[in-house]
């Protein structure tokens, strides 16, 4: 699996976009076309069953080095990365394999049946034929989740420009159904294994955020208010009995949502919708954080559609039966919608309700109290507008509410990249829980040049432990660090998770003493 | 015998200090390193090939002998060597005996010879005082010639997009053995910090591989497509970005791991590294046969854990050593 090694091996080890695409159109020049139709598979989510707990792989390599389990944890801890960490502490291969990417992959489909002593036999003996990196691969294929250093968007803007193909062809044909063994890989990229016209989006109609008094836009009357929920801008599509939901970042998400692909299925017209996905539960929008839980997952589970139920809230109606509306004034569009929405509407696909105010002093009242309906404030709408394909100033506008602040203290410190490279500009930090600190959020700097540079002494001068390139630091800067929103989250220590955090100052008038307690800021979450 | 004191390692009976990082009467210095080898003492005692690197770092003015490996000299009765420490040119072991007890301070060092340095000798003793910048069992270091192809292989794939190869390692040590490794590969430009140490190379009797001399203060063009080697400092600086269709590289043990390949966002980083990896570490320590072991910079918790672990009595010492290890 040379290739493919060289292959994640560029895509880790840059930051760079240009390199990423450049090695991945190399690897589709060179690489055997079994090889490329898994990659795709993996990118895609298409894995096999993982065959090996990693808890079994880490008990081998334990037995193979022998290490004690605290001297696992210390590294572990500098890696950060499991299936990384195995690949490291492996003594040096006896052997070479020089399997393809899906030969391997096919061993490892089978191995799903072995017995556990066939198992191990097969990971021991792959492991001292491997290098380091082939390694990692190896473990992170047996495992559960690849991040391979591009995001699904990224790499199919990269296929669609090389082949010069549309991307929403591309991104139709491998989201949908397909499977490594009876595919080729140009046929499938190019979208001849399905109609995928049938998915193309529209672009979405974006807002800039408002800029000037809500008085300079004229009378309340010509336009549109309501909320700007905080969930998945969606676009939502019905042609020919086929469903499909587009992200706003082009990312096709069908399968994530399988409650609403459903619901959209059973309307009775061809529709092209623009709408906002959000968790729901009793008639109540929830908090963003629990939308997330379904973000990124492969599979949703039975349990996971009941825990985080969704709905849609519906803003806008772009296409039906197959004439394109986009250039209907929104007043049309909006009354079109309702009407699409009584002859088809149920639990789940809902409207956006509207806000009807008499005048603006009112509507800043109802935006001052967005966050209660967990919303992140007002969308204004021209009536008249039509629908424009992406930014354009003066129809829509975005008024969103004020971030939110909590005051935390410095707790490690990461030296950042590019331009202040070299300095310590990557942030934890960290509120009071009782007697002890619990990490709250990461943050960038959003510090001055000057403030960095006193803060990454204060880190060289103060710092207590060092994990590879992280440090602990003394606990005693304090930052007010401001956010978007808040939400209870099991994947946080603090089990809070902050959104869009940032730095808004450095509060030097502060001692750690004086920072926020984890209760007090679990008192935000709406 | 030793003292770990808030100057230094203090020899007692010798009243001379180890790398000490306050000002002296008289250190001895292990290596040319900037955290080992701090201005303001009244006399420095080294090796031979490090005067020069003390003098252009510290200061022409400073009072300073050099000695040669393996020849004994005696301080206030203490009989004291140095012994190759394979680290960077003129690095020592130094190697102390008073009556009849031995104790060694490696320095920082490692086993792998890179073809410059004087390699690395074992030196017995009853207490040994070791570095552990990579103690942990993740890090294990290839081989000089495959890392010399890996870098090879990086310039090739480079000259074929007509990049220019950037290499970023320290300056002195590193980055002498970047253009050792890379001398077949094409012209070698070296930033004018690392030709002012290269000299103390050639004053050694060092030959290094031919190259020309940068300042990125003022023009670059003739750098394209070339092969290019900077110090880390530069990172910090928009320097860098005056070189056009540049890949850039960090050479360091710390390039092991990806997360820190990613987050210093180089485009490639390579783990070669000065310092000996765990499996070096340990080596030096059973090979010193030493009863007694004091850990002084880098994973000192987890590697003196380890070898009170494994028989070895080791300790922690706290010292001021190892900033250079941040790349
Ligand atoms: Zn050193
Ligand atoms: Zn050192």
């Amino acid at each position: 699996m040379i290739e493919f090694a060289t292959l994640i091996n560029a895509l880790d080890s840059s930051n760079k976009t240009s390199l990423k695409k450049e090695a991945i159109i190399r690897f589709l020049t060179f690489a055997p076309e079994k090889d490329k139709l898994w990659f795709l598979a993996l990118m895609t989510g298409k894995r096999p069953k993982r065959p090996i707990a990693t808890k079994d792989l880490k008990t081998w390599v334990l037995e193979l080095t022998n290490i004690p389990e605290w001297l696992f944890t210390e590294c572990y801890a500098a890696v950060g990365d499991l299936s990384e960490t195995l690949s490291l502490l492996l003594p040096p291969p006896t052997e070479r394999n020089d399997k393809s990417l899906s030969d391997w992959m096919e061993d490892i489909v089978i191995l799903a049946n072995a017995s556990m002593s066939e198992k191990k036999a097969f990971v021991l003996a792959s492991w001292n034929a491997l290098n380091t990196i082939e390694r990692f691969i190896f473990n992170k294929l047996l495992g559960g989740s690849f991040r391979l250093g591009i995001s699904a968007k990224g790499l199919i803007n990269t296929i669609a420009a090389h082949f010069q193909i549309e991307p929403s062809i591309v991104a139709h044909s491998i989201m949908g159904e397909w499977n490594p063994y009876d595919f080729e890989f140009d046929k499938l990229v190019r979208g001849e294994y399905s109609n995928t016209s049938l998915s193309k989006p529209y672009p979405f109609c974006l807002a800039y955020p408002i800029e000037k008094e809500l008085e300079a836009l004229g009378p309340i009357i010509e336009w549109q208010c309501e909320h700007k929920w905080d969930g998945i801008r969606g676009q939502l599509i019905k042609r020919n009995e086929e469903v499909f939901i587009w992200s706003r970042g082009e990312e096709l998400v069908t399968a994530q949502f399988p409650e609403i692909t459903d619901a959209l299925r059973q309307w009775k017209d061809n529709v092209v919708l623009d709408g906002e996905i959000l968790a729901a539960k009793d008639g109540r929008i929830l908090n963003f954080t629990e939308l997330q839980k379904r973000i990124n997952r492969k599979v949703i589970s039975r349990t996971l559609r009941e825990e985080v139920p969704v709905v849609v809230y519906l803003y806008d109606v772009l296409e039906l039966n197959g004439q394109d509306l986009r250039s209907d004034p929104l007043q049309v569009r909006r009354n079109l919608l309702e009407q699409l929405h009584q002859r088809n509407g149920d639990d789940i696909m809902q409207l956006s309700p509207l806000i009807h105010c008499a005048d603006w002093t009112a509507l800043r009242l109802v935006q001052a109290a967005s966050r209660e309906v967990n919303s992140e404030g007002i969308m204004l709408k021209k009536k008249n507008t039509i629908y424009y394909a992406g930014r354009k100033k003066g129809g829509w506008w975005k008024w969103k509410v004020n971030p939110m602040t909590i005051d935390a203290v410095l707790i490690y410190a990461q030296k950042g990249s590019g331009r202040r490279s070299g300095h310590y500009t990557d942030y934890t930090f960290a509120v009071k829980e009782g007697d002890h600190l619990v990490s709250i959020a990461k943050a960038y700097s959003g510090l001055t040049d000057k403030e960095i540079l006193e803060v990454s002494r204060f880190v060289k001068q103060n710092s207590l432990e060092k994990f590879g390139p992280v440090r602990t630091v003394k606990p005693e800067l304090v930052f007010e660090i401001a956010f978007e929103g808040i939400g209870y989250s099991k994947r946080h220590k603090s089990g809070v998770a902050l959104r869009f955090p940032r730095i808004l100052r450095w509060r030097r008038d502060k001692k750690a003493i004086d920072i926020d307690t984890l209760e007090d800021i679990k008192k935000l979450i709406p | 015998m030793i003292q770990f004191t808030s100057k230094g390692i203090y020899c007692v009976p010798g009243k001379f200090y180890l790398d000490p990082w306050q000002p002296v009467d008289l250190a001895i210095i292990t290596h040319g390193h900037a955290d080992h080898a701090y201005p303001g003492m009244k006399k420095y005692l080294c090796h031979h090939f490090t005067v020069n690197i003390l003098k252009s770092r510290i200061g022409h003015d400073i009072q300073v002998e050099g000695v040669a490996y393996n020849r004994p000299f005696h301080i206030n009765g203490v009989k004291i060597s140095l012994h190759p420490a394979g680290h960077i040119i003129g690095s020592s072991q130094i190697r102390m005996e008073y009556k009849g007890k031995v104790i060694v301070f490696t320095g920082d060092y490692k086993i792998q010879d890179d073809g410059l340095s004087t390699p690395f000798e074992p030196v017995k003793c009853h207490e040994l005082i070791t570095e552990s910048t990579f103690g942990l069992p993740i890090y294990h270091w290839e081989s000089v010639a495959a890392q010399t192809q890996r870098l090879n292989e990086w310039i090739t794939h480079n000259q074929g997009f007509k990049k220019t190869s950037v290499f970023i390692g320290y300056s002195l040590g590193k980055s002498q053995r970047i253009l050792n490794a890379v001398k077949d590969m094409g012209e070698v430009y070296v930033h004018y910090s690392i030709a002012k140490l290269n000299m103390a190379y050639s004053e050694a009797g060092i030959q290094l591989p031919p190259y020309h001399i940068v300042d990125l203060r003022k023009d670059t063009k003739q750098l394209d497509g070339k092969i290019v080697l900077l110090p880390p400092a530069l990172l910090d600086t928009h320097l860098l970005q005056k070189i056009p269709n540049v890949a850039y590289a960090i050479c360091s043990g710390w390039m092991q791991i990806r997360g820190a390949r990613r987050w210093r966002s180089a485009d490639a980083g390579f783990a070669i590294s000065d310092h000996a990896d765990w499996n070096g570490l340990l080596q030096v320590v059973k090979d010193s046969e030493a009863e007694k072991v004091y850990v002084t910079h880098g994973q000192t918790a987890t590697f003196s854990k380890y070898l009170n672990e494994i028989g070895i009595e080791a300790e922690e010492v706290k010292t001021n050593y190892g900033e250079e290890i941040s790349l």
